[in-house]
């Protein structure tokens, strides 16, 4: 599959209906997660036919893509119920067989029983804004103990520096693979601009 | 529109569910409880199946199994050599990939806390009082 075709597909994934401010929710937007995902498939073969962990999956596109990318199985987590009904509709609506959600906090998960079972985690966790400092890491610290082979996650490019040292201290590989710009368009009444560029690095983290 | 056919939870899934209510300490495995359990087909991948197995519990899916009832003629002791039959592997898979519970519900082993399953989603978030 072509990227552009799995753009295309991506678009049909039916987004957040009323985001909620507390939970950071904004969709990850078509373009973006096909350039993620296309990548993580291409690249490094860490999609199909894996078991795969989506933290934060929010209504699932990230999900969806790798399910229509053939991993052997996804495991959506997030917080919102009301998220996950738009995912399952989302999983309905692509016939997809190969996709399972589980309605938890992640920061409150116990990392023992996910210790490194699942092939790969991918993510677009909250960027720890407002109120939410800190979320950004946390999701992070969970994925990687989930994860066996590796990490792949979106994070502002402001926080780059800081991210890398958490990396040398976990003893965890980085790679920024790309940077992207993520517009967010207004989404909640206080923004007052129409959309904002915020700048994103698309990382891959594994165990050195 | 078409008629909405719920979604489910694999028993892969189930097979890494933990509680983590306050002061338990061994959380796992849940019991299944589950009022509706659905048969789906999914695409055999022997070798996810096979990478999958060191993965599992495998003594937790073979109870999970029979407590749905689709056990079938899956062994209670792994054999030695899995990866190599083919016929294995697909009792496995479908143990876990396509026996699925629509509704329902996760039972603490220790603290008896029950976590619903709804439309296949398990709900493991706690209350304020149990985290």
């Amino acid at each position: 599959m072509k990227r552009k075709e799995l753009e295309s597909c991506l678009q049909q994934v039916d987004v957040f209906e009323k985001p909620k401010l507390l939970l950071e929710q904004y969709p990850t937007r078509p373009h973006i997660a096909a350039c993620m995902l296309y990548t993580i498939h291409n690249s490094f073969d860490d999609i199909e036919d894996k078991l795969v962990a989506d933290l934060g999956c929010g209504c699932g596109v990230l999900s969806v893509g790798a399910a229509v990318l053939g991993a052997g199985l996804c495991v959506g987590f997030d917080i919102d119920e009301d998220a996950l009904e738009i995912c399952s509709r989302n999983i309905e609506e692509f016939d997809l067989k190969n996709i399972d959600t589980v309605q938890c906090d992640v920061c409150a998960l116990v990392p023992e029983r996910f210790s490194n079972k699942f092939d790969t985690v991918i993510m677009n966790p909250p960027f720890g804004t407002k109120h939410n400092k800190g979320m950004d890491m946390q999701f992070l610290k969970m994925a990687l103990s989930m994860s066996q082979t590796a990490v792949y996650s979106l994070h502002k490019s402001s926080t780059r520096e800081h991210i890398q040292k958490k990396a040398d201290d976990w003893n965890v590989k980085m790679e920024v693979i790309a940077e992207l710009k993520y517009d967010l368009p207004a989404s909640y009444k206080f923004h007052k601009k129409t959309s904002v560029d915020i700048e994103v690095d698309f990382i891959r983290f594994c165990l050195k | 529109m078409l008629l909405l056919s719920y979604l489910r939870m694999k028993l892969l899934t189930h097979n890494m569910l933990t509680s983590h209510v306050k002061g338990v300490t061994k959380g796992y495995p849940l019991l299944i409880k589950a009022t509706e359990v659905k048969l789906t087909d999914v695409d055999f991948n022997s070798e996810f199946v096979s990478r999958m197995i060191p993965k599992i519990e495998w003594s937790v899916l073979v109870e999970a199994a029979d407590t749905l009832g689709h056990l079938n003629d899956l062994p209670r002791d792994l054999p030695p050599d899995y990866e190599s039959s083919e016929d294995f592997l697909r009792k496995v898979h479908h143990v876990l990939l396509e026996v699925e519970v629509l509704e329902g519900n996760l039972k603490c082993p220790e603290s008896g806390r029950e976590f619903p399953i709804t439309k296949g989603v398990p709900n493991m978030l706690l209350n304020e009082d149990e985290v």
